[in-house]
């Protein structure tokens, strides 16, 4: 594989915070990962192990306080504008703008990109077709269930038609139906529009059933573990993948009680 | 869409029988009061209505009228522009806000009279001094109110919004306008009732029209129905203005759930 197929590079970056009296608290710790372009890849870790952290890196949001992050070869932070359109966040929750109509918040990356109201109306209303929400187009988010928010918030995502995907446990806010249900249909829209996707998860079953490519995190965020996932791995084979990623999990809780006095 | 959705049913502050019960019942408790004390105390109603009638008779007292309301909303409008700025700058620069925020608590508790005097001291052009009164006075409530909804602002909805890059002027125009938008609507409203009561003693540094002006004559031929005359009109402008601003909230934030406002 040429350095060029690499879409996203994570270099030795840590990442402190600083605590309300002064001291820092350190959220990623020599993190280093790539993926290619076109993966699928699921990240498994405890809550409060950086997850969340290494997507704010990723998209620019924060800077790391070591190490570099490389997304399609540039800076995401210092490079923030260059970004535009090409990467995609649905969070944990639906985080849409209360004051606009689900057809709106769809539009919303499309307005960014100063598409003509009309085209970026359309796309959008294609979308809430594609989702089921077709009638509901002109309601505003209070007026909507928690799935029906988190269905528009993902094709706010998708709208831009992004190069990068980054998912933040979308499903874990709902219930198990709902939930499966979208699970679903996000994989679908993932393999159809081909982008480099990564996918946060807590779910073990959820990154082996998603993830081509399986991450396991470890407070404070680094990699421990790596494995191929998705179908095409026999279910031996996953049985045994399952088991190991279980352990890395837990050898965590046994750090743990080891720190605390 | 086969039919229109029912739209939720909001509270809206609008004078329903009660508060038309409550306004007759205080216009009878005056009229009986009027049968019982001179009328240079109580003058009848009659009498008030004769004068309010008379105001908009004489061009010269609808000028005073048009002069004070315009007053009114030029203040309004100078103090909300500054505030607005100065909520901004504070927004954005902490140290900036730990320079300013004192000497807007520092402004608040300086008396609207205060203010007249400086006013005749350092200027001398009566409008313009007019003005430095009602922005002075009403500037810090308009700065903290909208600082207020500036830190409300949500901080997944700016990280949400800037994951798509957008212009300086998109992030304004798409989430901090929106965002502070309820905080400008509750500070107009606010602001109107302090102008109101501001601009007549502001009318006091020499106008020689207005309706503090009108006022300081009825006083000096002592004419109490002509001053409450007079003091209506002041009130029925600002009830008109209250009521456009309702309007226009609730065109613009139509968007909340019927039980947000009702609390
Ligand atoms: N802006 C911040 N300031 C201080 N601490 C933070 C900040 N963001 C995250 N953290 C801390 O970093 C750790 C990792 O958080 P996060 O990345 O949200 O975890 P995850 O998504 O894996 O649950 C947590 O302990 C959290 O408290
Ligand atoms: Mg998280």
């Amino acid at each position: 594989m040429s350095a060029t197929d690499l879409e996203i590079v994570f270099d030795r970056v840590n990442k402190s915070f600083e605590r309300p009296g002064g001291s820092a608290f350190e959220a990623v710790r020599d993190l280093s990962f790539t993926v290619a372009r076109g993966d699928l890849v699921a990240v498994l870790g405890k809550t409060g192990c950086g997850k969340s952290t290494m997507f704010n890196l990723l998209a620019g949001l924060i800077q790391p306080s070591a190490g570099t992050v490389r997304v399609q070869g540039r800076n995401p932070y210092r490079d923030f504008d260059w970004f535009r359109s090409k990467v995609g966040i649905v969070f944990q929750n639906d985080r849409l703008m209360p004051w606009r109509s689900a057809l709106e918040n769809i539009a919303l990356g499309l307005e960014i990109n100063k598409m003509p109201r009309a085209e970026r109306e359309a796309i959008a209303a294609r979308w809430l077709d594609r989702l089921g929400l077709s009638g509901h187009a002109q309601d505003y988010p209070h007026a909507l269930s928690g799935g029906m928010r988190q269905r528009v918030s993902i094709a706010r995502a998708f709208a831009v038609k992004p190069d990068i995907l980054l998912a933040d446990e979308p499903f874990s806010a709902l219930d198990e139906v709902t939930g499966n249900a979208l699970r679903a249909e996000f994989l679908d829209l993932v393999r159809d529009t081909g982008a480099t996707s990564i996918f946060i998860t807590h779910s073990i079953d959820e990154a082996l059933q998603l993830g081509r490519r399986i991450l396991v995190f470890r407070r404070p965020a680094r990699l421990v573990y790596t494995a191929a996932g998705g179908n095409d791995v026999a279910s031996a084979a996953r049985a045994k993948i399952r088991a190991e990623i279980l352990r890395a999990l837990a050898d965590e809780a046994l750090e743990e009680r080891e720190t605390i006095p | 869409m086969a039919e229109a959705p029912v739209r939720p049913t909001t509270f809206r502050p609008r004078l329903r029988y009660e508060g038309w019960v409550s306004i007759a019942g205080l216009a009878i408790a005056w009229q009986v009061a009027s049968l019982f004390f001179p009328h240079f105390l109580f003058p009848s109603l009659v009498e008030i209505a004769r004068h309010f009638v008379a105001i908009f008779g004489a061009w010269d007292s609808v000028a005073d009228v048009v002069e004070t309301s315009a007053r009114i909303l030029a203040g309004l409008v100078g103090a909300f522009v500054f505030g607005s700025v100065l909520a901004f700058l504070m927004g954005r620069s902490e140290s900036f806000a730990r320079y300013v925020y004192p000497l807007l608590n520092f402004n608040q508790g300086i008396p609207a009279l205060s203010w007249v005097v400086i006013s005749i001291i350092w200027f001398k052009g009566i409008e313009f001094r007019i003005f430095f009164i009602m922005v002075m006075t009403m500037l810090p409530a308009f700065s903290f109110q909208i600082l207020d909804a500036y830190r409300s602002m949500s901080k997944d909805l700016l990280e949400m919004t800037l994951s798509f890059r957008p212009s300086r002027y998109d992030l304004i125009r798409m989430l901090i306008v929106p965002t502070v938008l309820p905080g400008i609507l509750t500070a107009w409203k606010v602001n109107l009732g302090n102008a109101a009561r501001v601009v007549v003693v502001a009318e006091l540094v020499g106008a020689t029209g207005g309706i503090g002006y009108a006022l300081l004559q009825q006083q000096q031929i002592f004419d109490m129905a002509g001053a409450i005359a007079w003091t209506l009109i002041l009130v029925v402008f600002v009830l008109a203005v209250q009521r456009t601003i309702t309007v226009i909230e609730n065109w613009t934030l139509r968007y909340r759930p019927a039980a947000e406002r009702t609390v």
